[in-house]
């Protein structure tokens, strides 16, 4: 059967075309309003058929739960429209063009997923025999060869959890490298662009944390690095930098910045998030640098998943490479072997200990892996360069009507503007960031790095076609020239067409919320009561 | 290559563009004596099925634990997980979506995370849960460092019962931050004097139940003595399922309850991505580590959620933070609140009660064979065992065989002779009768 579709036009009748009906459900098409499953679940409702054991008599002692276990249950259809509803309030990259600068943002291969969840990588445990998980041990030890190829270093610590893991795992290393050596250093410098989680990890491990100067073309001053390490000789463990740095810029000084600092009996530590820019144009290794993490979901394109899960393994030198943590892999004649405890080690091998249980992520490994190969040497030069080049193209676009703080010069994989070009506008960074999300685009990352005025940090990736780019930049120069018509309602009460306006933060603050609790029940009053 | 929308015809118009010749123009910044000329040596760009196929093949290598009878425990577990979880953490915009920092446009994401908070809250018994870590163990590792912001002490006492891997984590970091830790030597069963341990010094005290052995622990009077001394309890759990069936830590008392997530949702993945739980009291909040996702209200007086209290972290408060976490486990704790909501508490209960019957089970066909001891005499899924011989040996002869049997203790605690005939075995939903019978009698052979 067909639908007769006659005498049923789709054209609208003849109501006003711009009102917007205020609905029953708070529904607006699409747009669905979703409850919590705690307040539409029920405690005895299951989405999965399980038989209640028989013939046995529990064995718990005196621990059995008696406290109340309220957490309600969803049938699988309601779970599924609960979760799908959910996901459609998300913006993604697969939905669209997501330039937030430092976070590297770029496509993310399917063939990765389906990869990571073959049987032989997903299900196998790891504490199982080790004879039994042999190719798991090889997968590593293939990343781990990719890795320190790609940065010209001789050892890699795969264990890292994420970026920020990643930075205490080579900090730990070099506090462990000074002990063998009989040296115990109190200082870190960090440059203050750098990331929050620099001067976090540093201070984690009881590190006295030294601010070092900027040049006013946005990169680490020589000079200054070479005063500081002389005002604190002996005393300086390690400098903390990125590089290309969060301004979108490579540090043209970084080797003598290296060595100055190697000659300071001290440790170069290279914070890898925006090594995205440089694989296959430039190593790490060859730049001085002793330590390194790798985000692999930025660099190489394992999902985001809305904050996590990441994987950092830290690239070392080989003045680090004896203290390497535990889990490593050791090379021998009958293949790649898994060190798992300092009972196993043998001699030059000074593992600081241990970062997490077991060996890793090692999904995220998988993932990775397959981006590599698929890219390949020629396939990951290309994807610096197409990043290089697209960053660049965005800032040709726009550094006429938004504003450079260090000149017109080439940036690397991200372009740095400040909020000079909106003085007198009335728009602030965050306005005019709100006003692109009424326009399809997650903005930028704003207020970031803290050495510019009002930052705003764009990164497009080379996942992006020129048409894409063509589009965003015709966008941000009408969002520009909007701003400067002051035409401010625009961006003072953006975003106005996102499943939510903007979000009252202090309020969450102030007085937080953190978990849902029951609503009080109503008050009888006494009209109600009669 | 397939992931480059850019042709060269549009590389060369946007060099032009731009007013370059030559892409290397736009790394001029790179020291000359460090760029690279050629390519790295490794191979070249690969299509999918070349890639499918060397990946496909390293993974056949290796034995699933779905593919055998299988008993391996001791931290992570392997559970069904339903086929709903997997396809909704693919759907776009939870995969390739960023941290929410831009809350308009990441309801999906953060209304979860209120909603895994509010899960983990209830099944521990406490008030407040983060919005995850990354596993059990460094969470582990941040609540002694939060259990030193709270009390201004840095004295950590570590129970024998406490996952060997686990201790490694904050013996490693305390070490480096110049922090104490009293480690109590191995205890399989649950009978250490930890007590004896808890003075005016203390910071915290660190007790797992169920064990690493697998044994049930009475934390009512730990946390008494702790608190006395004006000390801190933090609980830690590496199975999360046994919440379902034990006293949660909450309601003995505990400050601080950590513990890994995956058997919720996630799977074995040879140790990681996992999802470290993190739930502590009110009190405390300002101290804890990671994300927090909060409620509050848009312009329009509608309810949504933001990450919150983020004065406590990195990106704000730089080397001030109360830790240096950034990205955490999102797409991990997504998946164990879509698994939990599928449970309810009825169907966790039910789950819990299965396992601890099989684990019933296959202790009753263990002591069957000869010269096996169970050690335990409260457990939930997992317990030890005592053979007559090493048991890394033992687990090897019963591989050959096709099984996998548990985890020799040696391979985490090497070196001490009283453990090294010791067994850690685990039993969950999976396991069959016929499994656990073709365990009993493949290993009555190999200690034959």
């Amino acid at each position: 059967m067909s639908m007769n579709t006659q005498g049923r036009p789709t054209a609208p009748g003849e109501a006003e075309t711009s009102y917007r009906p205020k609905t029953f459900t708070g529904n607006r098409g699409l747009d669905m309003e979703e409850p919590l499953i705690f307040e539409f679940g029920h405690f005895d409702t299951m989405g999965v058929d399980l038989d209640e054991p028989q013939d046995f008599a529990p064995e718990l002692g005196q621990h059995a739960r008696v406290a109340e276990l309220e957490l309600p249950g969803l049938a699988e259809p309601e779970a599924m429209r609960h979760y799908v509803r959910l996901s459609r309030n998300n913006y993604a990259i697969d939905s669209g063009l997501y330039p937030l600068g430092s976070c590297t943002m770029k496509h993310n291969p399917r063939l990765n997923e389906k990869m990571a969840r073959l049987p032989g990588f997903g299900d196998i445990h790891p504490l199982q025999p080790l004879s039994t998980v042999q190719g798991a041990v090889e997968l590593i030890d293939e990343l781990a060869r990719w890795l320190m190829v790609s940065t010209g270093t001789s050892a890699v610590a795969m264990s890292p959890k994420a970026g920020a893991h990643g930075e205490l795992c080579g900090m730990m290393a070099i506090k462990a490298a000074h002990k063998a050596a009989g040296r115990d250093p109190k200082m870190v410098l960090v440059p203050e662009s750098a990331h929050g989680t620099n001067p976090a990890t540093a201070a984690l491990l009881g590190y006295k944390v030294v601010s070092i100067d900027a040049k006013d073309d946005g990169t680490v001053d020589l000079a200054s690095v070479k005063a500081t390490l002389a005002e604190h000789a002996g005393n300086v463990a390690a400098i903390m930098l990125t590089n290309p740095n969060t301004c979108g810029l490579f540090e043209r000084e970084i080797i003598e910045i290296a060595d100055a600092v190697h000659a300071a009996d001290a440790y170069f530590y290279c914070d890898g998030a925006n090594f995205n820019a440089i694989v296959g144009k430039a190593r790490p290794g060859d730049l001085g640098v002793d330590a390194m993490h790798i985000n692999l979901h930025k660099t190489f394109s394992t999902p985001h998943g809305g904050g996590g899960p990441g994987s950092g393994p830290v690239v070392l030198s080989e003045r680090l490479a004896p203290f390497a943590p535990l889990p490593f892999i050791r090379k021998t004649d009958d293949g790649p072997v898994l060190v798992e405890t300092e009972a196993d080690t043998l001699e030059g091998e000074q593992p600081f200990g241990r970062m997490t249980a077991f060996h890793g992520q090692m999904g995220m490994f998988v993932r990775a892996l397959a981006y590599m190969m698929s890219h390949g040497s020629d396939g990951l030069k290309q994807a610096s360069e197409d990043a290089v080049l697209n960053a660049n193209y965005v800032r040709v676009g726009l550094q006429d009507l938004m504003s450079l703080p260090f000149g017109e010069r080439p940036c690397m994989h991200e372009v740095l503007f400040d909020d000079s070009f909106l003085k007198d506008t009335g728009v602030t960074t965050l306005d005019f960031a709100k006003a692109m999300i009424d326009e399809g685009y997650h903005p930028m990352t704003m207020y970031f790095p803290l050495v510019v005025h009002g930052a705003m940090l764009i990164e497009p990736t080379e996942s992006e076609s020129r048409a894409a780019l063509d589009l965003f930049i015709a966008t941000m120069r009408d969002l520009v020239m909007s701003a400067q018509r002051k035409e401010t309602d625009r961006f003072s009460g953006a975003p106005y067409l996102a499943p939510r306006r903007r979000l009252d933060e202090t309020a969450a603050a102030r007085k937080p919320v953190l978990k849902w609790t029951p609503p009080a029940p109503a008050e009888v009053t006494p009209a109600a009561a009669e | 290559m397939r992931y480059l929308p850019l042709s060269d015809t549009d590389r060369g118009d946007m060099l032009a563009r731009i007013g370059v010749d030559t892409i290397d123009d736009l790394f001029a910044d790179v020291p000359e004596k460090a760029r690279l000329n050629e390519l790295l040596d490794l191979p070249r760009r690969a299509g999918e099925l070349q890639v499918e196929r060397q990946l496909s093949t390293l993974a056949a290598k290796n034995v699933a634990a779905g593919s055998v009878p299988f008993f391996v425990g001791a931290g992570a577990y392997k559970h069904h997980v339903p086929a709903t979880v997997d396809h909704l953490i693919q759907r776009s915009e939870f995969l390739t979506s960023y941290t929410p920092y831009q809350p308009e446009i990441t309801q999906g994401t953060l209304q979860y995370l209120f909603e895994f908070q509010t899960q983990v809250a209830r099944l521990t018994g406490m008030d407040v849960a983060n919005a995850s870590m990354y596993d059990g163990s460094t969470g582990t590792g941040e609540a002694v460092l939060m259990a030193h912001r709270v009390t201004r002490r840095n004295k950590a006492v570590l129970s024998g019962g406490l996952h060997p891997q686990y201790r490694d984590v904050v013996e490693d970091i305390s070490g480096m931050a110049d922090d104490t830790v009293v480690s109590l030597r191995a205890d399989p069963t649950g009978t250490e004097d930890i007590l004896a341990q808890i003075d005016d010094d203390t910071s915290c005290v660190v007790v797992q139940s169920p064990s690493f052995y697998g044994q049930l622990i009475d934390l009512k009077p730990i946390a008494e003595k702790a608190h006395a001394h004006g000390a801190l309890l933090i609980a830690v759990f590496t199975e999360v399922v046994s919440l379902g069936l034990i006293e949660p830590p909450g309601a003995q008392g505990a400050d601080i309850v950590v513990g890994e997530g995956q058997s919720i949702g996630n799977g074995l993945n040879f140790g990681g991505p996992y999802v470290g739980l993190f739930a502590t009291n009110q009190k405390f909040i300002r101290q804890m580590p990671g994300r927090l996702c909060g409620e509050t209200v848009d312009a329009e007086g509608r309810r949504g959620f933001v990450l919150t209290l983020s004065t406590r972290e990195q990106h704000i408060r730089r080397e001030k933070a109360t830790s240096n976490i950034c990205t955490n486990s999102g797409l991990c704790s997504l998946a164990f609140t879509i698994h939990m909501s599928l449970l309810g508490g009825a169907g966790l209960k039910k789950l819990a009660r299965i396992n601890h019957a099989n684990a019933v089970k296959l202790k009753k066909d263990l002591s069957a064979v000869p010269g096996v001891e169970v050690l335990n005499t409260a457990y939930f899924n997992e317990f030890t065992v005592r053979l007559p011989k090493p048991a890394h040996d033992v687990v090897e002869a019963l591989a050959e065989k096709g099984i996998l049997g548990g985890v020799p203790v040696s391979r985490l605690v090497p070196g001490d002779a009283s453990l090294e005939n010791l067994l850690v075995v685990a039993s969950t939903e999976v396991n069959t009768d016929e499994d656990r019978a073709a365990f009993a009698s493949a290993l009555k052979e190999v200690l034959a």
